[in-house]
């Protein structure tokens, strides 16, 4: 079971043409938000981390519903 | 320029000198990052000019192919059959978009298109295309899933740069100190009060 949600995740998938989307907006997004580089930086890394979160439960919960159905 | 904390989001008090905001958010809009290059915010120009320009440039690259030509995936058409809504977020890039606009121009004139760089698609049958016009059903064709994916990185690049502007126009957004921590930090030191969002980052135009 767990080995074909990882497959689904880490395999060849266009939810890698994510990632670059991801790093972008939380980059630009920290910028409006801060004025120095470290702040940026780690606003950027929360935000990035909360996007492919809220991704990830997304899927999971989409992937559990094909499993059920 | 004082530097308050350095493990939280919140922000460091200091001034952002904007110089004239309009301009700065003029020149925003024409290329990513260049208001702030103006303004002096060199970190800030930089970061902002290769995460938007990284992102459309890409998005151009997915909607491109050797049959159909490079960039297809930005142009701008108004008309039965096709309402290209997605052109007002890729706008928001600036010039690198503006091609297009030229492009629709001339071909709505009557003129060919140059080249095939940002024009929009001829939305009759494959066959019915006239000279240096390719179909959009051809574009879809070729480029498969890849024209949505270069459609979608961008408009996310256009939506970007109007971050970008507004941070240009008006300085940076100071999040909000967290509530409950300030509400600590007053019960500890009822005399000495955590600084408000507008005293954290002075804008200076």
């Amino acid at each position: 079971m767990f080995s074909h949600l990882l497959l689904a995740v880490l395999g060849p998938s266009d939810l890698w043409y994510a990632v670059p989307l991801i790093v972008a907006v939380s980059l630009v997004y920290a910028a409006t938000r801060h004025e120095q580089t470290q702040e940026i930086l780690r606003h950027a890394a929360r935000t990035a981390t909360w996007i492919a979160g809220f991704m990830a439960v997304v899927f999971v919960a989409l992937w559990l519903v094909t499993w059920f159905v | 320029m004082t530097t308050q904390k350095s493990d939280s989001l919140e922000p460091t008090t200091e001034t952002v000198h904007l110089k004239d905001p309009a301009l700065a958010a003029l020149l925003a809009w024409l290329i990513p990052g260049l208001g702030h290059f103006y303004q002096g915010r060199w970190a800030k120009a930089v970061l902002l000019f290769v995460c938007i320009m990284g992102t459309f440039v890409y998005g151009l690259y997915l909607g491109s192919d050797p049959a159909v030509g490079w960039g297809r995936v930005v142009y701008w058409t108004w008309q039965p059959g096709e309402k290209r809504l997605y052109y007002f977020c890729q706008i928001g890039v600036g010039l690198p978009a503006v091609p297009a606009i030229i492009q629709a121009i001339r071909v709505h004139g009557g003129e060919g298109p140059m080249g095939t760089f940002m024009a929009p698609p001829f939305l009759g049958a494959e066959k019915n295309a006239p000279p240096g016009r390719i179909a959009l059903d051809q574009i879809h064709r070729r480029l498969g899933r890849y024209f949505e994916l270069g459609t979608i990185y961008t408009a996310v690049a256009g939506l970007l740069n109007i971050l970008a502007i507004f941070d240009a126009w008006a300085g940076p957004v100071i999040p909000a100190p967290h509530p409950k921590k300030e509400d600590k930090d007053d019960e500890k030191h009822p005399d000495d009060k955590a600084p408000s969002p507008a005293d954290a980052s002075t804008v200076k135009s």
